[in-house]
């Protein structure tokens, strides 16, 4: 379950063998490098830290440098663990690369979706809103009722209704790897991907 | 966006004539029935470019047994076998969706020298 840390690039399409279209993600994805290894012994369970992205060594918080030191790697922005028990041997300094996934594989993509602000129930929740026609006035994209009436006298907890939308954490399963390129680091993934560019995703095999 | 176009611009076509909208152009499509590939040509009047870079299409109108057919074709795409520019139209926009509301002699195009 090797995974490794990625920078959305942006979108756009690469023609397949048969001439297809096929609408990609590019990601920008490592090198990143392992920071320290949790064993079930030790820390309870296993997993491989890594570590990605580029940072001004003055914005690295004193603790983390020493952590990064004492792994005797660079600084880097990001920090996460991931499950890499399908590989052995791993140790602190090892570069994880693009080259750990195939094209035609699937994978799990994590990112933070884009922010969308207040939002209606129509957007938010997919309502379908009022009738446009037939004597009705501002309700075409009414939430409409909200419950019951003299029981229970009040709306119930977890309604679905207007408010906050976008901006959480998002998973996609079974994202296919069109393209791996190894040499600039990058991969090539099938269809739209959660978050802006030059956010950071998670890309687990 | 430079990565972008870095990325896709070994798959951008060279060989790829030059023409605007007006102008009647005769694609080759490259048709695959099962095992067999054969040359399609859709000949008529270029209605308009739209996208960029490897995204590019453009839309080819004709008419067809007295029926209006349009197709989209993306310009990069390795299953157009080749464009010939047949005649240079002289045309004032950029998008000529007028020509759909327009029927024989009024959709004529006058020729560009």
């Amino acid at each position: 379950m090797s995974g490794i840390l990625g920078k959305k690039i942006g979108m756009t399409q690469i023609f397949d063998e048969s001439g297809l279209a096929i609408p990609v993600t590019v990601v920008e994805a490592g090198p990143c490098f392992v920071t320290q290894v949790r064993t079930e012994k030790k820390d309870g369970y296993n997993a491989v830290q890594i570590a990605f992205g580029d940072i001004k060594e003055k914005n690295v918080v004193k603790p983390l440098r020493g952590h990064f030191e004492k792994a005797k790697i660079q600084p880097r922005r990001y920090l996460k663990e991931f499950d890499f028990s399908d590989m052995d041997d791993v140790k602190i300094g090892d570069e994880v690369k693009v080259d750990i996934f195939h094209p035609g594989g699937t994978v799990k993509v994590t990112g933070v979706s884009k922010g969308k602000g207040f939002q209606g129930t129509v957007k938010r929740h997919k309502f379908g809103g009022g009738p446009k026609t037939h004597g009705q006035s501002d309700r075409l994209r009414a939430p409409g009722s909200l419950g019951q009436s003299s029981w229970p006298s009040r709306v119930f907890k977890g309604l679905k209704m207007s408010g906050r939308m976008g901006g959480e954490r998002v998973t996609l399963k079974n994202v296919t790897v069109v393209k791996v390129d190894a040499e600039n680091n990058l991969l090539f993934l099938k269809g739209a991907l959660p978050g802006a560019r030059h956010s950071l995703l998670e890309i687990v095999k | 966006m430079d990565v972008l176009h870095a990325v896709t611009a070994n798959q951008l076509r060279t060989d790829i004539p030059e023409f605007r909208p007006g102008d009647t152009v005769a694609v080759h499509v490259r048709v695959v029935e099962g095992e067999k590939e054969r040359i399609q040509i859709f000949q008529g009047v270029c209605i308009k470019r739209s996208g960029g870079a490897i995204n590019e299409t453009f839309t080819v109108r004709k008419i067809s047994n007295g029926v209006g057919v349009e197709r989209i074709f993306p310009l990069h795409s390795p299953r157009l076998a080749k464009i010939e520019v047949k005649r240079l139209g002289k045309v004032r926009r950029a998008k000529l969706y007028y020509l759909r509301e327009l029927r024989g002699k009024a959709a004529r195009i006058k020729e560009r020298v």
